[in-house]
């Protein structure tokens, strides 16, 4: 299996140097071979597990309960602009 | 009384006969970590004059109410991925560097709240991603056993201070093994309780099917007290389970006769080191002798396991870590448009192996490759919880090695992610079915290396688990022995 890693980590929002590309390319391939294993069983009637334990959604009531950190949550931001935090420009034009 | 050295339990008493004990092993912590963490590495963050106040406010603390609570006047060390209010959490990562959370973890206010001192943040594998606690980007924690091998990973600093003195007790998170394969490794107890039994509030997420928080003790009573306070149902994460905690410590009874033990045939294979297979088969050999019965049991998808793993948790690793854009806290890249400040900071900030699971992880759950990977990975974990399911009809506990071989070399499994992954291979499968499993010192390798043995039990069965690692541990000296460093 040879991954599309440039692909991959344009979804993953990730920038990636033309070193790492290459052993990323081969490390997922390995891992990815490795894996391969799995197509091997027979899972037709095997329903998927992705939670081990029996819950259900827990629903709570949507109202607001103040915290009152909204100062101690924007202290430490990257930037901020009042009670925001600011980042660069989203949208470009006119 | 040598205080670095006490118990959790020795220095309970010692402070209900003295209240100057909680003093004295804070101080005892400290010079400790004074002349061997520069060693040893197992903290990303200490600072004595951080105590004072708590040490003071507890001395001087007067209400019953609060004197009596189990953890009273104990310091606890935690791993950087639990958030602690004012106190710098980064999951040994660039892109968390400068994070000061603003709320406590649920396990870290129910520590304070039975009279604990949060004592020190532990070296971890970056995100824990790992299982040598070589990823962190503060460098490598020593294993206390042998500086020149790792201790594990990822909760690789929470054993290794415990190892070596520098706590009286940890928390550390285990996903795969991350709690129980450095316990073996530094010679310590380790416990990954069931799935659910832990809040996981303040815990920064990695896979969140998976991941449970756990304590790191000298002994599995010390780790049994831990529990009691750490476990429960709390409102704020919806899959804490919602089942009565009994005492654990209750469980630690030097009793397992009748107590029906399996040895599963498929973790006993080629691989695994002789001396630990050695180790392992002994510890096996004691509890039959002290009335439990051991018979072969088969766990038929073993093989299976670290497959599935490398799926469902780099999937869930990759969504969880789609947060950390340098939007909110941590790092941040200064760019002048949104997209590149993205792109950079995640670029900075993620170190090679967050990077190799992310990407991972954004394949597996990618459009064209969904059902071959990830749903035919969740069908098959559901065929390794059945194998559980089927076993624990037939016996109460399971009996198994918790990593294939001693400490291994720093550097030695870096350039190999595959060799890595398989480090985990025995303890994964707890993780897959969600069930409770504890790691407890069982013997020695001829290099003085520590070996350990774990107990798994069915899900909210710790007691059963409790039971059996307690006994075992009581009828050997192998917990008394410390590292040399």
């Amino acid at each position: 299996m040879k991954v599309n890693v440039e692909q991959i980590a344009l979804l993953a929002r990730i920038k990636l140097k033309a070193e790492e590309k290459e052993k990323l390319t081969r490390d997922l391939g390995n891992i990815l071979s490795y894996v391969e294993k799995l197509s091997s069983l027979k899972t037709d009637d095997v329903p998927p597990t992705s939670h081990v334990l029996a819950i259900e959604n827990v629903f709570r009531k949507d109202v607001q309960s103040p915290q009152g950190i909204i100062e101690e949550v924007l202290t430490k931001a990257p930037e901020r602009e009042g009670h925001f935090f600011k980042v660069p420009k989203v949208v470009e034009g006119s | 009384m040598p205080f670095a050295k006490a118990t959790l339990k020795e220095l309970r008493e010692e402070i209900k006969k003295d209240r100057s004990a909680i003093r004295s092993a804070c101080q005892a912590l400290g010079e400790r970590i004074g002349k061997k963490d520069s060693g040893i590495r197992a903290y990303i963050s200490f600072d004595a004059s951080r105590l004072e106040a708590d040490i003071e406010r507890l001395v001087r603390e007067k209400n019953p109410a609060i004197t009596e609570k189990p953890l009273f006047g104990i310091p606890v060390s935690l791993k950087d991925n639990l958030c602690t209010r004012g106190w710098e959490t980064t999951c040994a990562s660039r892109i968390l560097k400068g994070y000061i959370p603003p709320y406590d973890a649920t396990v870290v206010e129910r520590l304070r709240a039975n009279g604990a001192i949060i004592f020190g943040k532990c070296n971890m594998d970056e995100f824990a991603f790992g299982s040598s606690t070589e990823s962190s980007c503060y460098g490598p924690t020593a294993n206390p056993w042998d500086l020149s091998r790792v201790p594990g990973g990822s909760s690789g600093g929470s054993a290794a201070c415990v190892a070596a003195d520098e706590a009286i007790a940890a928390l550390g998170s285990d996903t795969g093994g991350s709690i129980r394969q450095p316990a073996s490794l530094c010679g310590v107890v380790g416990v990954k309780p069931t799935y659910g039994r832990v809040s996981r509030y303040g815990l920064i997420a990695f896979g969140s099917s998976l991941d449970q928080i756990g304590p790191l003790t000298k002994t599995v009573e010390d780790a049994a007290i831990l529990t009691n306070v750490i476990a429960g149902h709390d409102p704020k994460d919806s899959t804490s389970a919602n089942a009565s905690v009994p005492d654990f410590t209750q469980a630690c009874r030097p009793d397992v006769k009748g107590l029906r033990i399996g040895l599963p045939r498929e973790y006993f294979v080629p691989g695994l080191d002789k001396e630990v297979e050695t180790a392992v088969k002994k510890a096996a050999e004691k509890l039959a002798s002290m009335g439990a019965i051991v018979t072969e049991i088969s766990l038929p998808h073993t093989e299976y396991a670290v497959a599935v793993y490398y799926i469902v948790a780099v999937a869930e690793a990759s969504s969880n870590l789609g947060r950390f854009d340098g939007v909110q806290y941590g790092y941040r890249y200064p760019a002048n448009h949104l997209s590149d400040m993205y792109f950079e900071t995640r670029d900075r900030g993620f170190g090679g192996e967050a990077k190799r699971r992310i990407l991972l992880g954004t394949f597996v759950l990618s459009a064209g490759y969904y059902d071959a990977y990830y749903l035919q990975g969740q069908k098959v974990r559901t065929l390794i919880k059945r194998d559980f399911d089927h076993a624990f009809r037939q016996v109460d506990v399971i009996l198994t090695p918790v990593s294939p071989t001693p400490a291994f070399k720093i550097g030695e499994r870096t350039e190999d992610p595959l060799a890595m992954y398989l480090s985990d291979i025995f303890t994964i499968p707890m993780n897959l079915a969600g069930i409770p499993a504890i790691s407890v010192p069982c013997g020695f390798s001829k290099e003085n290396l520590p070996i350990g043995v774990q107990f798994a039990a069915k899900h909210f069965d710790e007691e059963t688990m409790f039971r059996a690692a307690y006994a075992f541990e009581q009828s050997t000296d192998f917990h008394k022995k410390k590292a040399g460093v």
